[in-house]
């Protein structure tokens, strides 16, 4: 390919980057600049708050890690979100795909070394015990996908409906069948699961674990699938306009259907790791809305997958540094999530911050989901 | 009698931008009473702009509007109204489940007091308006029912509906956008004739269109616009369709297409006893029997919501088939998918390019990929070859000549004529052995009309079958060989294209056997 034309790509592809920036940076700046004045008026201080923020989530070399471990399972489910928005789909599943997805990883963790009678090696159990938990993502990921496709029935109010039938089981299991058998214990949870089944932390001190690695790499994956790929093309043109794709010759019930399974095994794969990689058990209550930040971060990080390991980095390091900030300034941890709300806000209401920075619209506009059965 | 001499509307120095465009660069523009001023230019010239200043939908950035030589300042078509302006869109604004008397009197409800209605619960007061209407109609000639359900009548008794409704609030300043666009022949002349007994009563009429013939036909005054500005007018007594085309493209263009007589070959396409049914489960296609040969254009006439739609869609596969069978190339294609169809030598050009024939938000050059992403160059193990692709996109882009600084453009931010030569090039450089042609220059400029046309042509001369389905008459008879009338949804005559006039397929278009 001749010089001029990659440079004309690049020059037309950087601007589009920082054009589509623009947007979330200046949400993110005005939310902290609004949290900063509800700080204020509730008698706190929002510069010591905000410092107290910034070194509970990079202030240290443990801050730093446990940042990444908290962005970890935000990756993932961020992306799960952000490929199905592609897709023209709204997950809204998140939350049960990946409860299900822990679950299984949990059970699969301690009862396939148990029946098969020895110690297996990690190059065998682990994969087995990820390979469970996305496959039982991708399946329930799927049936809201393949209901849409085929009926028409809305993604949004069956993912939603899924959430219950997903956590309800989830919670039948931890209390039940699969319920840790040690007398002394009386928490809803699973056994521990075999030493075989664990992903190893990076380095010996701290939490942070390979599963952040693996979250940036599922990232890279994402791009390369939805951009490079014909099956991302497939992805991206069934969700930007179906009925040119089905003009085009793309089988569009098919494609629906899958990328809500590959959705889905992104959201399982988070709680897979968070199973594998920190708690090396399932816990009821542990996931405390991962499934719903994400869809916060995958519209912050404009449902591409660097927009969305940015975005789930700077929620990760508010969830983190709240809890430094409320021990050094008193101010409750809540302030974050009135900060998160802010910018979601800011983000899907884009024209407030047109209109005050004077952005021009480019591109296209976040939707969030089309017409009922549409 | 109108005092032909006086100005009623009058627009000085009117100048709008949007980004990027300059919609209308310092254009005047005036309108005498009782008369019809028609303004002519291509799509995207700056008409529908000016209209919209004229009925306050936009406020001009710079210029001055004034009524019977008073200058006003106008904020909406409230405005507008106030000052006697009417508009009648392209598109009508009518709700189908009232009635004629409730959709002229929606904005401006009387109560039973026959007072403008002020509280949200007095009476509505449906005889009196129904009074009107009718008084109204009686006086021009419109034959309207008002309690007739607006969704139950004709598109041309739709479009007097909206001409009575912009009477009823006292217009004596008509603008029609595009009015004889959704009409058939027969309609056109009817409303045409409604045009001069409005014109008799004194009413003003601004007529926009980019239809040359209309304009001689119905005009007193013609203004030409190109690309934002006035570029000439004239009088239609002292013109002709090549001037005004003259004017209007800014360059000779050729009316007609030169084309050489045909030379049939073997049968491409084979419908027979075609049955399809439309979104809502209506019988849409009705037996339809025809044949397509290698070498021939055959057009499908018929006014909108004939069939045709139905017809184009079952025949590209996005429709499902009740009945009947189509073969393709010798092969039993009934209720194939659209990869199995485009597999075996089908283009397709849509009837809507937005919907069905580009991606929008892609860029040209993943809208040249479009039904061929998966074959190879493109495709190599799954993996998109973008060299390739830019490759190719920027030759195609080249030989159809495409107007757009690079490839990287998304398709949304061309004209329609660009968008539609985009799709042009994408179906018409696969190897293909038949081309349906659906609409192909609906709402295109001359320019481009003239260029796909030629294209079309091309095509079959190198022995394509092609299947040309139109609404617009005079695109028809320039391209067609065969002609087949379609009328609810059955084919009611086919006709050797240069045996055939106008008047006459008009006629079997409205369901009339001329010969009868």
């Amino acid at each position: 390919m001749s010089e001029p034309v990659e440079k004309e790509n690049k020059g037309q592809a950087l601007k589009s980057v920082l054009n589509s920036l623009m947007v979330p940076a200046l949400a993110i700046i005005t939310a902290t600049i609004v949290g900063g004045i509800v700080i204020a008026v509730v008698g706190g201080n929002p510069f010591a708050a905000y410092s107290g923020l910034l070194q509970g989530a990079f202030g240290s070399v443990k801050a730093i890690s446990e940042t990444a471990v908290w962005a970890t399972p935000y990756i993932f489910a961020g992306l799960a979100v952000a490929l199905a928005f592609k897709g023209g789909l709204f997950n809204i599943g998140g939350e049960g795909q990946l409860a299900l997805g822990a679950t299984t990883a949990a059970f699969v963790g301690y009862a396939l070394p148990a029946w098969v009678g020895y110690e297996m090696p990690t190059i065998v159990l682990l994969p087995i015990t990820i390979g469970a938990g996305i496959m039982v993502g991708f399946i329930w990921g799927a049936i809201p996908g393949a209901l849409k496709a085929f009926t028409g029935a809305h993604e949004v109010i069956n993912t939603i409906m899924m959430n219950y039938i997903a956590l309800n089981i989830v919670s039948f299991l931890m209390n039940g069948p699969i319920k840790d058998k040690d007398p002394l214990n009386v928490i809803a949870r699973s056994p521990l699961i075999a030493e075989g089944a664990r992903i190893a932390p990076i380095f010996d001190n701290l939490r942070v674990h390979w599963g952040f690695v693996l979250a940036l790499l599922a990232a890279a994956f994402v791009w390369w699938l939805l951009w490079k790929t014909t099956l991302g093309y497939e992805i991206r043109t069934v969700g930007a306009n179906p009925d040119a794709a089905k003009y085009a010759g793309i089988n569009v019930k098919k494609i629906m259907t899958f990328t809500m399974g590959l959705s889905g095994l992104l959201a399982g794969l988070a709680g897979t790791i968070e199973v594998t990689g920190l708690n090396y058990r399932h816990e009821l209550g542990f996931s405390s809305g991962y499934g719903f930040d994400a869809i916060a971060i995958a519209l912050l990080g404009k449902n591409h997958p660097g927009g969305v390991v940015m975005a789930a980095i700077l929620f990760a390091a508010m969830r983190n540094g709240a809890t430094r900030m409320q021990f050094l300034t008193q101010i409750p941890v809540d302030i974050i999530s009135v900060i998160q709300a802010l910018i979601l806000l800011f983000i899907a209401a884009d024209s407030i911050i047109r209109y005050i920075y004077r952005v021009r619209q480019s591109g296209e506009k976040v939707v969030l989901t089309r017409g009922w059965g549409g | 009698m109108a005092d032909s001499n006086k100005i009623v509307l009058e627009a000085r120095g009117i100048t709008k931008k949007f980004p990027g465009v300059l919609a209308n660069d310092n254009v005047d523009f005036d309108l005498r009473e009782g008369e019809v001023h028609a303004l002519l230019g291509e799509n995207g010239a700056g008409k529908s702009t000016l209209m919209n200043i004229l009925y306050g939908l936009y406020k001009p950035d710079g210029g001055e509007i004034l009524v019977n030589g008073q200058p006003i300042s106008m904020h909406s078509p409230k405005d507008a109204i106030t000052h006697g302006i009417g508009m009648v869109h392209q598109h009508f604004m009518l709700i189908p489940v009232f009635t004629v008397a409730e959709n002229i009197m929606l904005g401006s409800e009387t109560d039973h007091r026959t007072k403008p209605s002020e509280s949200p619960l007095s009476i509505l007061d449906r005889e009196e308006v129904s009074r009107l209407v009718s008084k109204l109609s009686d006086k021009y000639g419109f034959k309207i029912d008002p309690h007739s359900l607006v969704g139950d009548l004709p598109v041309g008794v739709q479009q007097r509906v909206e001409i009575v409704k912009a009477l009823y609030r006292k217009a004596s300043i008509l603008i029609l956008d595009e009015p004889t666009a959704v009409l058939t022949p027969q309609e056109a002349d009817d409303l045409f004739q409604i045009i001069r007994e409005l014109k008799k009563q004194g009413v003003s009429i601004i007529f926009i269109t980019h239809k040359l013939r209309e304009v001689l036909a119905i005009a007193d005054r013609i203004t030409v616009m190109r690309a934002g500005k006035v570029v000439g007018s004239a009088i239609p007594s002292e013109s002709d369709e090549h001037l005004l085309a003259t004017m209007m493209v800014g360059r000779e263009v050729i009316l007609t297409v030169d084309k050489q007589p045909a030379t049939p070959k073997e049968t491409i396409l084979s419908v027979r006893d075609l049955n399809v049914s439309d979104q809502r489960g209506l019988h849409a296609v009705r037996n339809l029997s025809f044949e397509v040969k290698a070498g021939e254009i055959l057009g499908i006439a018929g006014v909108q919501g004939n069939g045709q739609t139905e017809l184009a869609e079952a025949l590209s596969g996005l429709l499902r088939i009740d009945g009947g069978n189509i073969e393709l190339d010798g092969k039993n294609l009934t209720n194939a998918t659209p990869r199995q169809l485009t597999n075996n030598g089908l283009a397709n050009i849509p009837e809507d390019r937005q919907k069905h024939g580009l991606v929008l938000s892609y860029t040209i050059a993943d809208n040249t990929i479009l039904c061929d992403y998966y074959q190879a160059p493109f495709n190599k193990n799954g993996v998109l070859q973008q060299g390739e692709i830019d490759r190719y996109s920027r030759r195609l882009i080249s030989e159809f000549d495409v107007r757009t600084p690079s490839p990287y453009v998304s398709a949304g931010k061309l004209s329609g004529g660009n968008q539609q030569k985009v799709i042009v090039a994408r179906e018409l450089s696969r190897n293909v052995k038949l081309v349906i042609a659906s609409q192909p220059t609906r709402g295109l400029d001359v320019g481009s009309i003239e260029y796909i046309h030629n294209q079309i042509v091309q095509m079959r001369d190198r022995g394509v079958a092609v299947l040309l389905i139109s609404a617009e008459l005079d695109e028809i008879l320039a391209l067609s060989d065969r002609i087949s009338v379609m009328y609810r949804g059955e084919i009611v005559t086919t006709v050797d294209a240069k045996s055939i006039s106008k008047e006459k397929l008009g006629l079997w278009m409205a369901g009339i056997h001329p010969d009868n």
